[in-house]
């Protein structure tokens, strides 16, 4: 599976304004498919710095950087999926989505891309 | 409440159907007995807020007050399928089964209600008054337990954490993976988090955060924020399911801010 195909089929589930590989490293796009309007270089740059933050509060706790995270907000909501080449999934949804599907969507893609 | 007050708040509704005046409007109708009239304003507003539980409390208190103890126990159940820990539906319900003769369900409602409202004295009475009729008594050498901000937590202890902004730890305590107490540390990191879930979210168009879920490893992890102020992290083995770890946090954060708010 390729990258492309990956992103497309997140971005195939209802609600889901775009999905992005990214490098963790420093927030740079690898590749993305996105809605009109979202902007890629922010979402990444975000992403990425968010993941940083929350793997050091599981260094703390002395666990494995997490397979998911999502960012729940009001109005919409961020999935990250760290891989283990120095690579981010990431999708950016609003909150109408199927968050069971988006999830095993972001899984599936990070599972078959990285 | 005089009449020339539901006079303006009418005409204010009527100018402004999807005003949130139905519900002072449908309580003001209740209180001076025009049941049929409330019980209009507060369905009709329902149906324009269906998620919004203090409407359908409304319902349920016009509709006990009617005698219809069926569709006010349907409308309570709402309630509390809304806000699990709404207060007034679960003493509505309490009183309900009382009503209906099943005192020991009334008593579980009460109870809550009184875990919820640990400083009502009416409802302590209340609660006493029913657990005789009931005839319930405390196990010998059972105490009461004090009231908990994160009472959602007991059950396994050490493995949530309510802290402030600045990093400061404020209840809870949580072990890392070798069974040390790494609270203050987590702690200070979720400070960062915080900060960068609030950027990300503002910048991305998400509206405020309410939520961030973390899955894998040995265990999974839930934050929320239970004032604009605090932020609640709760773990659980990764054999809990996702969707009760995420129930479990957002009573917690519930628990946590009635605390804050009485601190306050």
């Amino acid at each position: 599976m390729t990258l492309a195909d990956g992103l497309g089929d997140i971005t195939r589930i209802p609600g889901v304004r775009g999905a992005l590989v990214v490098s963790r490293d420093d927030g740079l796009v690898v590749a993305d498919a996105l809605m009109e309007g979202v902007d890629g270089h922010a979402v990444a740059a975000l992403a990425a710095s968010l993941a940083a933050r929350m793997r050091g509060v599981t260094t703390v706790l002395g666990q494995p950087e997490p397979v998911l995270l999502l960012l729940g907000g009001t109005e919409g909501m961020l999935l990250l999926a760290p891989g283990p080449s120095g690579l981010l999934l990431v999708a950016v949804a609003g909150s109408e989505v199927n968050v069971a599907e988006l999830r095993l969507g972001v899984l599936a893609a990070a599972g078959t891309t990285f | 409440m005089i009449p020339e007050t539901i006079q303006a708040l009418t005409a204010q509704l009527a100018r402004d159907p999807a005003s949130l005046v139905f519900l002072p409007l449908a309580e003001a109708l209740r209180r001076r007995g025009q049941l049929d009239s409330a019980l209009t304003v507060a369905t009709a507003g329902a149906a324009r807020y269906p998620e919004m539980a203090g409407a359908w409390d409304l319902i349920a208190r016009i509709q006990s007050d009617r005698g219809e103890g069926d569709r006010a126990f349907d409308a309570w159940t709402t309630v509390l399928r809304l806000d699990s820990d709404h207060i007034g539906a679960h003493k509505g319900l309490g009183f309900l089964c009382y009503r209906a003769g099943d005192h020991l369900r009334s008593l579980r409602y009460l109870q809550r209600a009184a875990e919820l409202a640990p400083d009502d004295a009416a409802l302590r009475s209340t609660l006493a008054r029913v657990r005789e009729i009931a005839g319930a008594r405390p196990v010998p050498g059972y105490t009461e337990p004090a009231a908990d901000p994160l009472r959602a937590m007991d059950s396994e202890p050490d493995q949530a954490l309510l802290v402030d902004l600045q990093g400061r730890l404020l209840a809870g305590d949580i072990r890392g993976a070798a069974g040390e107490s790494v609270g203050d540390a987590v702690a200070a990191a979720l400070t960062g988090v915080t900060r960068e879930a609030e950027r990300t979210a503002r910048l991305l168009g998400l509206g405020p955060w309410r939520r961030i879920s973390l899955e894998g490893g040995p265990a999974h992890f839930e934050l929320r924020t239970p004032t604009i102020d605090s932020v609640l992290l709760l773990t659980r083995g990764r054999q809990v399911p996702a969707g009760r770890l995420a129930m479990l946090a957002d009573r917690a954060a519930a628990a946590a801010r009635r605390w804050l708010e009485e601190l306050r």
